[in-house]
């Protein structure tokens, strides 16, 4: 009965709608497909949204790392605020995030009137953009990152030690290494989510048409033209990059179980 | 936290001539600790902060009566009327997946689990996109639903949709590595003690799982209160009709009505904090019936 249920949900709230996305862009034939996914604004904006999301990743990583390591290892007051902090981008809905960086990083906002006496823009340009996704994505490598950490047995350390390691050896080569699966996992759902993000971009992005125009935005104005070709297209490849991704991460944590005997 | 090793000569040195082989040196950690709450701070309490101030620009009197506005009114209202529909809606499928993926063996099982977290790594704008697709006027539905006078883009069923699409896995995936945990022999007991199927549901999963699907229904709810890409592309921003707290906060901003536009932000800032909250409370008190490894 559960399994009915479910599965009766599941093809009418998911399979049902989806199919009619793959079903419209089949139906456009393949040169009339291509010809729409090669459009040069709709390759430009999936540059964009790829290359912000990549780059707000990348940020992610390094600083998720370094936030999980202090959340997990060191004791300082307000430790739990902050560890309940990190959720905030998740609870927070996207266009609150948007209008609230853009008006921090505007030329006249709290940080945007510091950056600006040094030449830096932020808001209304690509920058922006990143700013956004890494607000966005902030705490998918903490997260996942987070749990594999404390469960790091504190011998291995003890023996890199014994064997004349200093700490940052034993960091860099040692705890580092076997939390590069978890690290990958995290960048992958910082990255998928930020390449797919709407809300808190679209305020701060300025959206230039082949600057810092997004693909999602690109996607809501064909279907305001009503060309709903261009916007199934775009729709297309962006859902068959994201089924990658979804892939890539599941190889990760299979190979991360058979390596490191865990899997996020 | 430094297990610190006892000074072998019974020197009484300072903490950085005891510090343990495996602690980072005091200046270190205060460096790494110092970065990761410049980060945090940056990046979240700060916007977190202009969200209120912004606000209260113009003092508590023009907050609340720009909060009083017609349109804000119903935007407020709408919004609540789609968590009530959507967040019940994926409560009874998401134990109904969950129960079904825990509890039994099956073929395409694996297959199951990844349509369940589809909706996580699709793009709102898609997701809303897709319902357009399904039965907008150049749809295959489409002219049979003009011609029976059913509504459903641009008007309360669409936003619902869209929501309960977007809002799909939060309670499934919750629930899902939970009561596999918990396996089946609970309810093997009750059910060779005589009670129903239903009855085993009721009295012997359902406390077992309350926690993790109070932790599920939380997460759930923000999202469905504070969805955007998805619910614009569907709503037809009809104001005073089809306008949730989110859209009317874009809709301010864009008007360069800065004031009101953070006013109605600061109730969803409010929610997004509530939800922090008993989210915090619920994994201190409950953490061993809330699968944490699975906290997003």
């Amino acid at each position: 009965m559960a399994l009915g249920v479910t599965l009766s949900w599941l093809i009418l709230i998911i399979l049902i709608p989806l199919s009619g996305l793959v079903w419209r862009s089949s139906v456009l034939g393949w040169s009339t497909f291509w010809a729409l996914a090669t459009d040069e604004r709709t390759v430009n904006a999936l540059r964009i949204s790829f290359g912000t999301a990549f780059a707000a990743a990348l940020v992610n990583v390094v600083f998720g790392v370094i936030l999980a390591w202090v959340l997990v290892r060191y004791r300082f007051p307000g430790k739990r605020i902050v560890d309940a902090m990190v959720d905030l981008p998740f609870a927070l809905p996207t266009a609150v995030a948007g209008i609230a960086l853009t008006t921090l990083y505007a030329p006249n906002g709290w940080i945007g009137s510091l950056l600006a006496p040094l030449g830096i823009k932020v808001a209304f340009t690509p920058l922006g953009i990143v700013i956004a996704l890494v607000f966005v994505g902030l705490p998918f490598v903490v997260r996942t990152v987070q749990p594999i950490m404390e469960e790091i047995d504190k011998e291995v350390e003890e023996a890199a030690a014994t064997l004349g390691a200093n700490r940052f050896q034993t960091i860099s080569r040692v705890l580092l290494p076997g939390l590069t699966p978890a690290v990958l996992t995290g960048f992958a759902l910082a990255f998928a989510r930020g390449v797919g993000e709407y809300g808190s971009v679209i305020f701060i992005a300025g959206n230039l048409p082949y600057v810092s125009e997004i693909a999602p935005l690109l996607i809501v104005i064909r279907l305001e033209e009503f060309n709903y070709p261009a916007a199934t297209a775009i729709a297309a490849v962006m859902l068959v990059i994201s089924f990658v991704m979804l892939f890539v991460i599941n190889m990760i944590q299979a190979w991360s179980r058979r390596r490191y005997g865990y899997g996020t | 936290m430094a297990h610190e090793i006892p000074d072998p000569v019974g020197h009484h040195g300072t903490s950085e001539m005891v510090r343990s082989a495996t602690s980072e040196s005091r200046l270190a950690r205060y460096v790494l600790i110092g970065i990761a709450l410049c980060f945090v701070g940056l990046f979240v309490v700060v916007p977190l902060a202009s969200v209120f101030t912004e606000a209260m620009r113009n003092g508590p009197g023009e907050f609340l009566t720009v909060l009083a506005d017609p349109e804000t009114f119903s935007a407020i209202r709408l919004t609540l009327i789609v968590a009530v529909i959507a967040v019940p809606l994926n409560v009874v499928f998401g134990v109904s997946a969950a129960w079904a993926i825990a509890k039994f063996e099956f073929k395409g099982k694996a297959f199951l689990t990844t349509l369940i977290d589809l909706p996580f790594s699709v793009s709102p704008v898609i997701s809303g996109l897709v319902f357009i697709l399904l039965f907008g006027s150049h749809s295959l539905l489409g002219p049979w639903l003009q011609s029976h006078g059913i509504q459903i883009l641009f008007a309360v069923p669409g936003i619902v949709l869209a929501t309960v699409f977007v809002t799909f896995p939060f309670v499934a995936r919750e629930l899902i590595p939970l009561m596999q945990e918990q396996g089946t022999s609970d309810e093997e007991a009750a059910l060779s003690l005589g009670a129903s199927g239903w009855q085993t549901f009721w009295y012997v999963t359902l406390p077992n799982i309350k926690w993790g699907l109070l932790y599920g229904v939380l997460l759930c709810n923000a999202r469905a209160m504070g969805e955007f890409g998805a619910v614009s592309v569907v709503s037809g921003h009809i104001r005073g009709l089809t306008n949730t707290m989110p859209l009317q906060v874009e809709i301010l901003y864009n008007e360069y009505n800065f004031v009101a536009a953070f006013a109605v932000a600061t109730l969803l800032a409010l929610l997004a904090l509530v939800t922090l909250v008993l989210k915090s409370l619920l994994e201190m008190k409950f953490s061993e019936q809330i699968a944490a490894s699975r906290r997003h």
